[in-house]
């Protein structure tokens, strides 16, 4: 452990094996979980891996021995329902023993199913959905008058853009040219319900942004390569807040709930966790999808 | 009113304003988040320009915001009214600030009737309400400037979030032998029988008002200012009240959940002692008016106060065995006189 932690920009890659490596270890973590007990939010969990995992094992500046380094990296999963998604990483990358993660939602666990400063790890909590991006402009305007490297990544769910909020945080960002600051929004195009473009439409999603002053880059966001190019060259425009929009899969790596709404929440029988485990096992091997 | 004072009447959200400018030269973790309210149009901050933020009109951004950088190890000072402290912005008030327990301070101006012939829309009779509800928040009302500075001086050492609740216009200096400790009652005035319990401007200058009126009479009110509505102060309002017949609560907030509710509250739990809410009534306000006008349109003055100790008082009589007697005095900071079963 050094004592100051080397910042991403003088670090090499991390490899691509390596990412999708941790990655289909992530989503085994993240079918397990929803299997039987509570179950949970799966399918936006399993969307945000490829984004979760190139932040966490390559972009971010973070010491899983000192989740309060000073000098770390500020994540925040303003889509706070993604937390199974949240925590199968943490785990994974060192932050607590992944076998914590079988008590998840349960009576006395401190996973809770949104996502709760008592887990190491997690900046902020978060749930109640428009909350993130106020909070990083926080963070970012911190890290500016601080003189930091810092930088600040908050994860949105498109859903999430239908609250006014994150317009208002929005705007604020870019007036003040918060270029340390870095919004993902996982684009899958589901909500709880339906489909957000016949529920509250977004698009075009990427003009939104660019019109309140944003640097915008659109990447399949399932394809890991894309997903940590983007993240590691941002910021992309100097003086400007960047926002990767991630066109994923919802339920991305479990082909019979991919791309259903009936993904959002769910809790898999034994019968259903084995035939979701296979296709990972599939997937790892490079068989494709059933 | 307009009894002469030594000390110039002064707006409390000047004195927060002025005050707030010296400690951003003091304090190098201080900022000043703002939402295009105004009360700082002008003003040099000289070396802490970069420390002054005009976010402009979005007060769920402000709380969101300001609780990202007290989380990151700032301290903000947030500019809003209290009506949109209170109401628009209390999601983001309640889990970004008060949930993680951080040092925002929450500058709420306009507050009760202030906002006066402005309206409804630029009111706040709820927020003491909202606020005291909410888990780790301080609640704050300063009756005059120097309590506003007393106040900011201590909320220095206040790990978690503050509600200040400022008015708009200039008030008179409230005359007080006592410095103000939040958490601390304030005695005002010594008395027996009747108790009036009070915040914020104008509702301690009427109770001590009606005190003097009553004292024509032969009732002699003791006068208490409740500037610190949450944590309240139990041991010493238990204290100054146990002996009491009535007791009178004073308050520019609707008379459900704010000071009277929580008087009512704790008095009922470990009193009992009868109380009497005087406050907005529950209506918007539809008369048409400048504060002062407001406050006496809808009774929240000095006759108002005598009048309902006069209609309550003979509704309850003296104990039958008085605990000290008929006519106690009573001990302002009530530490010999708190029955020990008291929760604080």
């Amino acid at each position: 452990m050094t004592a100051v932690l080397e910042p991403a920009a003088t670090r090499a890659p991390q490899s691509l094996a390596e990412l999708t490596g941790r990655a289909r270890r992530i989503r085994q973590h993240i079918v397990d979980v929803c299997t039987g007990g509570e179950g949970g939010h799966l399918g936006g969990s399993l969307s945000l891996v490829e984004v979760l995992t190139a932040l966490y094992f390559d972009v971010l500046t973070v010491d899983p021995e000192r989740p309060q380094a000073p000098e770390r990296d500020i994540f925040l999963l303003s889509k706070g329902h993604g937390a199974v998604g949240l925590y199968a990483t943490l785990a994974e990358r060192g932050f607590f023993d992944p076998a914590e993660l079988a008590g998840f939602g349960r009576p006395g666990s401190r996973l809770m199913a949104h996502p709760v400063c008592a887990v190491p790890g997690v900046e902020m909590p978060t749930g109640s959905l428009g909350h993130g991006l106020a909070l990083g402009v926080g963070f970012a305007l911190a890290a500016r008058l601080d003189r930091s490297p810092r930088r600040t990544y908050v994860a949105l769910g498109d859903g999430e853009l239908q609250e006014g909020s994150v317009w208002e945080a929005a705007a604020g960002a870019a007036g003040l040219g918060l270029d340390q600051l870095t919004a993902v929004v996982d684009r899958n195009g589901f909500q709880l319900t339906g489909v957000t473009e016949q529920i509250c439409p977004l698009e075009p999603l990427a003009d939104r942004w660019r019109s309140f002053g944003w640097a915008v880059r659109e990447v399949d966001g399932n394809d890991m390569a894309q997903v940590q190019s983007a993240l590691r060259a941002a910021p992309w425009t100097p003086g400007r807040p960047s926002v990767l929009i991630a066109r994923t899969v919802k339920g991305a790596g479990v082909p019979f709930v991919a791309d259903r709404v009936a993904s959002h929440y769910v809790r898999f029988t034994e019968r259903q966790h084995a035939r979701a485990s296979a296709a990972l096992r599939r997937q790892a091997r490079g068989d494709g999808d059933d | 009113m307009t009894e002469a004072t030594v000390v110039p009447a002064r707006a409390t959200r000047e004195a927060y304003r002025d005050r707030l400018v010296a400690q951003l030269a003091e304090q190098a973790k201080l900022i000043c988040l703002d939402t295009d309210t105004g009360l700082f149009g002008g003003v040099d901050f000289g070396p802490a320009a970069d420390r002054y933020v005009n976010l402009g009109i979005a007060e769920q951004n402000l709380m969101g915001v300001a609780a990202g950088m007290a989380a990151a190890g700032w301290t903000p000072y947030v500019n809003t009214f209290a009506a949109f402290a209170a109401a628009r912005a209390i999601e983001a008030v309640k889990i970004d600030i008060a949930y993680n327990a951080l040092p925002v301070r929450i500058a709420a101006t306009h507050s009760g009737l202030a906002a006066g012939h402005l309206g409804p829309t630029h009111q706040a009779l709820e927020d003491l309400a909202v606020m005291r509800a909410l888990p780790n928040m301080t609640v704050v009302v300063p009756a005059d400037a120097a309590a506003v500075e007393a106040v900011m001086e201590q909320a220095t050492r206040l790990p978690g979030p503050l509600y200040l609740r400022l008015g708009r216009k200039a008030t008179p200096a409230v005359p007080t032998a006592e410095p103000l400790v939040i958490g601390q009652v304030q005695m005002l005035r010594p008395g027996h029988e009747v108790v009036l319990v009070a915040c914020g401007p104008h509702p301690v200058r009427a109770a001590l008002a009606a005190a003097e009126e009553l004292a024509a009479e032969g009732i002699e009110p003791v006068v208490l200012n409740m500037h610190t509505v949450k944590p309240l102060d139990v041991a010493g309002l238990c204290a100054a009240t146990a002996d009491a017949r009535l007791v009178v609560t004073v308050e520019e907030h609707w008379r459900g959940g704010g000071l009277g509710s929580a008087v009512t509250e704790t008095l009922a739990e470990h009193g009992p002692v009868p109380v009497v809410r005087v406050g907005m009534p529950d209506t918007f306000a539809s008369y048409v008016g400048g504060h002062e006008p407001l406050l006496d349109h809808y009774g929240i003055s000095a006759p108002a106060v005598a009048a309902a100790v006069r209609e309550h008082l003979p509704r309850f009589s003296p104990p039958a065995n008085p605990r000290r007697g008929g006519h106690p005095v009573v001990d302002p900071n009530g530490s010999g006189r708190v029955r020990r079963e008291v929760e604080q």
